[in-house]
């Protein structure tokens, strides 16, 4: 069955949009991701114009990321100080992410940009998971006490606050420069950016990992929000019948996915995702080097 | 003289007039609706003469719809540092988004090459270009791109010899429009043909548009664009609140 989308103006089908809501579905419920940076490729791949596909994936997105934090919120594991500090970051970032994407998009070279981004940050943040993960099953398998590294460069940076939910007292900059980041890569890429803060929360700023999910969602529901309403607003891109498609079938694979990830080890479940990552990564980077099979584009000004 | 002139030409355009076309669409609009996957046009009609049937040359019949004219920057992609970037650009003046020629006969004998120009009836006459920069030696190659990435993508269509003609009176034929075109008023012209030269032409139009939910959210997410963003929003954070409330609901109870 074909769906007519408004915006996009492509007619595509409707089972195959909602299976791959699902299955991003999955995996967020089971990694904690929202799982844009799956979202928005293979919306490329089935002929969604990228600009469309970057804005509704950040509205699909807030979805997931409500139906994934309410869980949360009632296990305690959202520390609110430190999503407030990331998402002052995040605001700022995001906005400053939709003016870089409006002007690439008029010099021509968005899709670029968008697609190096993708090749770039999944290629870093998938490689270190996955030393990471490897590294940490060897530990564990002789036995040794996993050490928590403390005192760098971070903590002797002003404005220290305390944040009690992740036991921690450091500087608000580093969170601050982190959600910032985070928000351009949100507006840009059109993901949550989950799978850049989640490392960064743990190895950077120290936060334990019990909390580091439930937060990281609680930032992006803003974030994605405000970038949401970014991009309805000056591009005209939010497809409204395609982000009810997709959500359909992420809030349904959200839940199949958390009761799947509970039975698995994290390590198991972080090398899953850094293999995921890698391979998302691969593809992307394929096609920038390859020959392309049609050297021309059509651009509407 | 000047008199003489005019009636000459008069009596040169008369046998033109001898033929002439009554056209039938199958309808004058196209809906796009939320199912809309493409749509199929018959387009028939007849010929009205007063005078006996001319056997030769042959009539041939040419029937183009054409959409809306918009402008459209085509990119040339170039290896730079490893990886391929658009590079160049030009920009085209008015390119129709969609455009579907079907003839009677085989494209050489259905219409001459200077009245192809006149009339801009083939695909590469109805694009109007080009402001090249100078730089670039090889627009015509930009167009071409422009014409073969629209076929590929089922927006241009050349289809000889799929109007059937009988008797050199009645024709009809179908034009498949692909569902990703755009809306607008679509130009439908039939050329009635004799040794190349076009004898009769006749224009009509028809309107496709977006209907119903597809309107109401294509026009809000332009003319309220805010509204539309929090509709998004509300949609999905009662989506996101929604599932996780059944959920817990089916999982306790």
């Amino acid at each position: 069955m074909q769906i007519y989308l408004p915006i996009a103006e492509v007619s595509v089908n409707v089972f195959l949009l909602f299976g791959l809501g699902g299955l991003v579905g999955v995996l967020s419920g089971m990694f904690g991701v929202g799982g844009g940076f799956l979202i928005t490729p293979l919306l490329f791949f089935m002929g969604i114009p990228p600009a469309v596909a970057v804005a509704t994936g950040a509205n699909q997105i807030v979805a997931s990321s409500i139906s994934g934090v309410l869980a949360h919120f009632k296990r305690k594991t959202v520390d609110l100080r430190m999503g407030f500090v990331l998402l002052a970051g995040g605001l700022v970032g995001a906005a400053l992410g939709v003016w870089i994407f409006n002007l690439l998009k008029g010099l021509g070279q968005v899709d670029l940009l968008v697609r190096l981004c993708y090749v770039v940050f999944l290629g870093i943040i998938g490689g270190l998971m996955f030393i990471e993960s490897v590294n940490a099953i060897f530990k564990s398998r002789k036995g040794a006490v996993p050490k928590r590294r403390h005192h760098g460069w971070v903590h002797g940076l002003p404005f220290k606050m305390r944040f009690r939910t992740s036991g921690l007292y450091i500087s608000a900059i580093p969170p601050v420069l982190v959600g910032l980041s985070v928000g351009v890569l949100a507006a840009i890429m059109g993901v949550g950016g989950g799978f850049i803060m989640v490392p960064a929360m743990i190895y950077l700023l120290g936060m334990p990992t019990k909390v580091v999910v439930g937060t990281s969602l609680f930032q992006i529901i803003f974030v994605s929000a405000f970038t949401t309403l970014l991009h309805a607003t000056t591009n005209y891109t939010v497809d409204i019948m395609l982000a009810l498609v997709l959500i359909l079938g992420g809030v349904i694979g959200a839940q199949i996915g958390t009761a799947f990830g509970t039975r698995l080890k994290a390590e198991q479940l972080r090398i899953a995702l850094a293999s995921l990552v890698l391979l998302v990564c691969g593809k992307l980077a394929l096609d920038l080097f390859i020959t392309p099979s049609e050297l021309y584009e059509l651009v509407a000004p | 003289m000047r008199l003489l002139a005019a009636l000459l030409l008069l009596l040169a355009a008369l046998p033109a007039r001898a033929e002439e076309v009554v056209l039938g669409l199958s309808r004058d609009s196209v809906s796009i609706t939320t199912d809309f996957d493409g749509s199929d046009i018959l387009i028939f009609g007849a010929v009205k003469r007063e005078t006996a049937i001319q056997a030769v040359p042959p009539l041939q019949v040419i029937v183009t719809v054409e959409g809306p004219l918009e402008p459209v920057t085509v990119w040339r992609k170039a290896r730079r540092l490893g990886i391929w970037v658009n590079a160049e650009a030009v920009e085209i003046d008015s390119a129709p988004s969609f455009y579907a020629v079907a003839t009677s006969a085989p494209w050489k004998e259905s219409i001459s090459a200077v009245e192809d120009l006149r009339h801009g009836v083939s695909i590469p006459r109805a694009i109007r270009s080009v402001g090249a920069p100078m730089d670039i030696m090889d627009s015509e190659a930009f167009t071409e791109a422009l014409i073969r990435v629209r076929e590929e993508q089922g927006l241009y269509r050349v289809e000889e010899e799929s109007v059937e003609l009988r008797d050199s009176t009645l024709f009809d034929t179908s034009i498949t429009m692909p569902a990703n075109i755009s809306e607008g008023r679509y130009l439908t012209r039939v050329f009635l043909t004799r040794g190349g030269k076009v004898v009769s032409a006749h224009e009509s139009e028809i309107q496709v548009g977006k209907v119903g939910l597809e309107r109401w959210l294509f026009t809000l997410s332009r003319q309220m664009p805010l509204a539309y963003g929090l509709l998004s929003l509300a949609i999905a954070a009662l989506a996101g609140w929604g599932a996780s409330a059944l959920f817990r609901a089916i999982r306790s109870g």
